[in-house]
């Protein structure tokens, strides 16, 4: 009998595959002017594995795709607003802003979120965008480390990311990353939890079906932080990680974890060609 | 006054007299139904945006009740004939007797 339910599960699966893919006429402009690339070819590194990349806009259906076509329509602007106004207030005992040192984000920022995560040669660690924050408040303006995830780390990192918004994602994978990348590289074709699902499960193998009634994406980072509807909030990369390995039904890592900083590099350099999406929109 | 209050708005710059135009609204705000618990059990407060209004010219444009289940970042979307240049002004009440209030205007041509 539960023979048989499989079967049938796999069989529709299969009818399903590509019903998914909703690739929007004339593709994501945003506020009908700047063009962002949501489909590329698959960087080297994926040879074997995918040909496309397309971003998780093209997954998702028509209204959310138009909440991120306009930047008055996309909810995930207010945290930019947020941001911006974090990015100029001092903080810490050092009484500097992000902005005494690294002045007007739209120059100092500009292509840093299309490069993260990435080594830090003082550190001599791979540091996400969420670490280089917390670095430097922590290190140059005195300040207590924020929470990653949501809240006040992701409005900052959302500011940043919209200098970069458009340009395409470019995040190195060999040179003293390359052990790291491999590490996330490993976990993501890794099956974890009572599902025994990998990253590569869902993201790779099967996206465009319907895993119940939502339709997988590639799992692609370069729309990060995402202004989720069903949360109404915005959500860093890491934040969505936990989320998605509790979905496995696995004992996640921790959000600041080592791990994660792998996997989230990995998982970045397959998005490499995208464009970054500044604050994108999902459900 | 419920944090991180800010009123955004879109109107066009200007438009034809008579001209039927769309105006865009978004006030972020939490929208606390009152009707949650936090983890004590205890209930958490409401904080809403309860009335929304826009004027023209001091003309009444719109006059909205807002309701508990209305959802986090309330946007508003409407139309208006614009019979001149003027004023918009929009107006938000929050349930703590805060006021918010932002200002457009528009030209005709």
């Amino acid at each position: 009998m539960t023979k048989t339910v499989l079967k049938g599960a796999i069989t529709s699966i299969a009818i399903l595959a590509g019903a998914g893919m909703a690739l929007a006429e004339g593709g994501l402009v945003i506020n009908g002017d700047l063009e962002l690339t949501t489909e590329a070819p698959a960087a080297d590194h994926l040879a074997g594995h995918l040909t496309t990349v397309y971003s998780g806009w093209v997954f998702r259906d028509s209204f959310t795709q138009a909440m991120e076509m306009d930047d008055f329509d996309n909810p995930g602007m207010l945290f930019v607003d947020a941001g911006e106004a974090m990015w100029n207030e001092p903080a810490g005992t050092s009484g500097k802003a992000c902005a005494d040192c690294h002045a007007d984000a739209s120059e100092s920022m500009a292509g840093v979120r299309a490069v993260y995560p990435k080594w830090n040669e003082a550190a001599g660690e791979v540091r996400t965008l969420e670490m280089q924050i917390n670095a430097c408040r922590t290190e140059n303006q005195g300040a207590e480390a924020l929470k990653y995830g949501k809240g006040d780390i992701v409005s900052l990192e959302a500011y940043i990311s919209m200098q970069s918004r458009g340009l395409p994602m470019n995040v190195a994978i060999d040179g003293p990353v390359a052990d790291v990348w491999a590490q996330g590289k490993e976990m993501y074709y890794t099956r974890t939890g009572q599902l025994e699902l990998s990253c590569a499960s869902c993201h790779e193998e099967n996206y465009g079906n319907l895993i119940r009634a939502e339709t997988l994406s590639q799992g692609q980072t370069n729309g990060f932080p995402v202004y989720r509807i069903k949360d109404s909030v915005l959500t860093s990369a890491s934040g969505r990680f936990v989320g998605c390995v509790r979905d496995t039904k696995a004992e996640t890592y921790k959000i600041d974890s080592s791990e994660f900083v792998a996997l989230e590099l990995y998982v970045a350099s397959r998005g490499n060609g995208l464009s970054v999406e500044g604050v994108s929109v999902r459900n | 006054m419920a944090e991180n209050v800010t009123p955004r708005v879109r109107v066009p710059s200007s438009a034809a007299a008579g001209e039927v135009i769309t105006i865009k609204t978004l006030i972020s705000h939490i929208m606390e139904s009152g009707q949650r618990k936090n983890s004590d059990g205890n209930l958490i407060p409401r904080s809403i945006i309860n009335r929304f209004t826009c004027d023209f010219n001091g003309q009444n444009v719109i006059d909205v009740t807002l309701e508990p289940a209305i959802s986090t970042n309330p946007y508003f979307e409407f139309q208006a004939q614009v019979p001149e240049a003027g004023t918009y002004t929009f107006t938000w009440y929050d349930d703590d007797g805060s006021v918010y209030t932002d200002t457009k205007d528009i030209a005709i041509g």
